[in-house]
């Protein structure tokens, strides 16, 4: 479990986050939402411990994070890249020693995720003469070659072409269920809603919303309905809007304004037979975009 | 501590393996011997293929008989200006000399014809000649026999010797310190601006592709800012080695080809002192030799190892700051002054004031403060320095080192992380001042 407790951090007049609280379960994965420049990069440093925070804490299994701790996480920055002029080897036992694996180890690893990935041709290649999406293959391994306990990753999915993409949510999805806690921070909101078991919205510094998926959805009060009708008995009324109409039936989507959803069944009914009847809750995009807009005209 | 050395081996590896550290190690040392084997060829050939141009002379005169070189010949078959401007545009002759009548006392209105513009060399031949011939008319009109003048003639030179402490002697050279002070200052300023800059492109490359992100949390910015100026340098000291010992070899190999002698072949001959008196060449030899003797290799190849590694890591750091100020190679161009100024203010002042006179107070001030030291010091260190000097400038050096890597692993830890802004020089003492 890793857990930050009443960060702060500034950078001169700059507030980047302000008594930032946040526990992430073990064995989840955990979204880290917010629009660009509301400091989840700075708390990723933090974690990282790339940067010192003004104050506050940083807790991974009951222990503060120092030097040897941070051997337990595995990072994978928004904007990627290795060292181009390197080989797949040469780089990926570096950054297998670098995190504090042992020569033989390294090696060990390495072999492993290579014949993993079915890469091990690749070996001698350097990382200038790869396709993109290979190198983000590399890129994922050199993250999670040390086995981390935490792993962090910032829009993992930019710039992954689709078949890319699959592979590494599968890869994602399968650390999960190896126990490995993983913070995904992006604002890309269908992997969060994919992926994602619980999230905290991060704006202006502070956070401004978290829990898990459905219990954030379920807070915010669905504003419209989604109604089949068949045997349209008359005229329908103007803010209703027809999405699809078939012979005899058609799919709407009904503005609840202010109604309950029982009362406006009950008009429903005077137009035909209801042939279905359910709520659209927001999509998580929506929340992002409506919290975002309330927090910044507050 | 185990890893920094990781990235040292990284940052040496990656260099070394690569394909152009060893073209360029190879092909560098190349050049060197390369190059004087084609002058010296070609200086071979034109000797020998050059054909003899015969100058016609119109001497109105009659005092001047020109004597033939290797080069020029001279004939006298016509008897005036017309003749033999027709001979040299019909190709017989290559040029025509006209002297005219004239005051001795005030030669004046000679002239050389060509179909071409003659050289300055053959320009320069014909008025030497002509200078010795009219002076020798002139000492015969005095009554002066110009052998006598001959005779006169002395040649005088001063060996400088300087006294030690305990009162050795030891012979020494101007020339032979010029070319030492002149080459390891040289050798020293382009070590530190070939090898300071890959050790920005390497920090700016780490900086673009964020794998610095990743190294940083798991090392110390130090550690890893320190790791990469040292496995540079190395990869530095490793080329430098690779070209002593191919431009030693290679140079004799083209040397003895040619058929000229080195060092050592004099050295050996030296050791015959039959030779020495055999040929008198070889007397001169013996007095460089002794100069060379004279010299205490030993203690300058420690200061020169010394200054060549105290200025690589006093300016490495700096330009590990710049790379991690900027974005991009393109940027850097605006911090560069900082490092460009004071080096180059060493290297003029190596020419400037080092060499000329190695013991003025701006030569000294020159190797005693740390950002001009490496270079400037070399150039006074083979003329003798004295000791507490030298201790001063090594102290100052390695005092200067310790400066600009504080200061550089202040702009280093916070310029890594700064991204597309490009920061002014107001913005970066802030990252100096700030603590955290």
């Amino acid at each position: 479990m890793l857990e930050i407790r009443q960060l702060n951090k500034t950078y001169g007049s700059h507030r980047a986050l302000t008594d930032l609280n946040l526990v992430i379960p073990e064995a989840g994965i955990f979204g880290l939402l917010g629009p660009n420049g509301a400091g989840k990069t700075t708390l990723i440093r933090i974690i990282n411990q790339i940067i010192e925070q003004d104050s506050g804490e940083v807790i991974l299994d009951g222990q503060q994070l120092s030097g040897d701790v941070i051997r337990k996480i595995g990072y994978l920055p928004e904007e990627r890249g290795l060292y181009k002029k390197m080989g797949v080897w040469d780089q990926l036992i570096y950054f297998s020693r670098i995190k504090g694996l042992t020569a033989s180890e390294a090696k060990q690893r390495v072999t492993y995720w290579l014949e993993k990935f079915e890469i091990s041709s690749w070996k001698n290649k350097k990382i200038e003469d790869l396709s993109k999406g290979m190198a983000q293959k590399i890129q994922f391994i050199a993250t999670v070659i040390h086995s981390p306990r935490v792993l962090i990753l910032d829009e993992p999915f930019s710039g992954f072409d689709p078949v890319n993409a699959a592979m590494l949510k599968n890869e994602i999805l399968e650390l999960k269920k190896g126990g490995t806690t993983i913070l995904l921070s992006t604002h890309r909101m269908e992997s969060v809603e994919l992926l994602c078991d619980q999230v905290a919205m991060i704006h202006k510094s502070k956070k401004i919303l978290d829990g898990s998926i459905r219990e954030i959805k379920s807070r915010f009060r669905p504003l419209e309905i989604h109604a089949s009708l068949s045997q349209l008995s008359q005229e329908l009324p103007a803010a209703w809007k027809i999405e699809a109409s078939e012979e005899g039936k058609v799919d709407l989507l009904l503005p609840l304004e202010g109604q309950s959803p029982n009362q406006l069944l009950r008009e429903l009914m005077n137009f035909g037979e209801v042939i279905s009847f359910q709520e659209r809750f927001p999509s998580m995009e929506e929340i992002f975009i409506q919290q975002v807009n309330a927090s910044g005209h507050a | 501590m185990h890893k920094v050395f990781l990235v040292i081996q990284r940052e040496y590896l990656a260099r070394v393996k690569k394909k152009s550290f060893l073209v360029a190690t190879l092909l560098t040392p190349l050049i060197f011997p390369a190059i004087m084997a084609v002058f010296v060829w070609i200086a071979v050939e034109e000797k020998e293929n050059q054909s003899l141009r015969v100058i016609e002379v119109v001497d109105e005169t009659g005092l001047f008989f020109m004597e033939s070189s290797d080069q020029y010949a001279f004939s006298s078959s016509v008897e005036n200006l017309e003749e033999a401007k027709a001979l040299v545009n019909s190709g017989e002759r290559y040029g025509a000399l006209y002297i005219p009548k004239m005051e001795l006392s005030a030669p004046q209105g000679i002239q050389f014809y060509g179909l071409e513009n003659p050289s300055t060399s053959l320009i320069g031949y014909l008025e030497g000649a002509l200078k010795r011939k009219i002076e020798d008319q002139k000492l015969y009109a005095k009554g002066i026999d110009p052998k006598v003048l001959k005779d006169i003639r002395t040649e005088v030179t001063v060996q400088a010797l300087t006294l030690g402490d305990a009162g050795e002697e030891t012979v020494t050279d101007a020339t032979v310190n010029y070319a030492l002070g002149f080459l390891s200052g040289i050798l020293i300023y382009l070590f530190i601006f070939i090898y300071g800059n890959q050790i920005m492109q390497g920090v700016i490359e780490e900086k673009s592709t964020r794998i610095v992100e990743i190294l940083v949390s798991s090392l110390k910015p130090f550690q890893l800012m320190m790791g990469k100026i040292v496995g540079v340098g190395a990869v530095g000291l490793t080329q430098f080695l690779i070209w002593v010992l191919l431009v030693g070899t290679l140079s004799s190999l083209v040397m003895g080809v040619l058929g000229m002698q080195m060092p050592q072949q004099q050295a050996m001959e030296m050791a015959n002192p039959e030779l020495i008196e055999a040929t008198p060449d070889t007397e001169e030899l013996g007095a460089i030799l002794q100069v060379i003797d004279g010299i205490d290799f030993v203690s300058l190849v420690a200061a020169f190892v010394f200054y060549f590694l105290g200025g690589y890591l006093l300016y490495g750091a700096l330009f590990a700051a710049v790379g991690a100020a900027v974005d991009a190679p393109s940027d850097a161009q605006q911090f560069m002054l900082p490092i460009t100024i004071p080096l180059l203010v060493g290297y003029m002042g190596l020419f400037v004031f080092v060499l000329q006179d190695p013991s003025s107070s701006t030569s000294f001030w020159l190797s005693i403060i740390p950002l001009t030291s490496p270079i400037a010091m070399m150039g006074r260190i083979s003329y003798g320095v004295p000791f507490w000097e030298l201790a001063l400038s090594m102290c100052l050096l390695v005092l200067g080192f310790f400066g600009t890597t504080w200061l550089a692993a202040k702009i280093y830890r916070i310029g890594i992380l700064m991204h597309g802004t490009k920061p002014s020089y107001k913005t970066i003492w802030k990252w100096v001042k700030s603590t955290n």
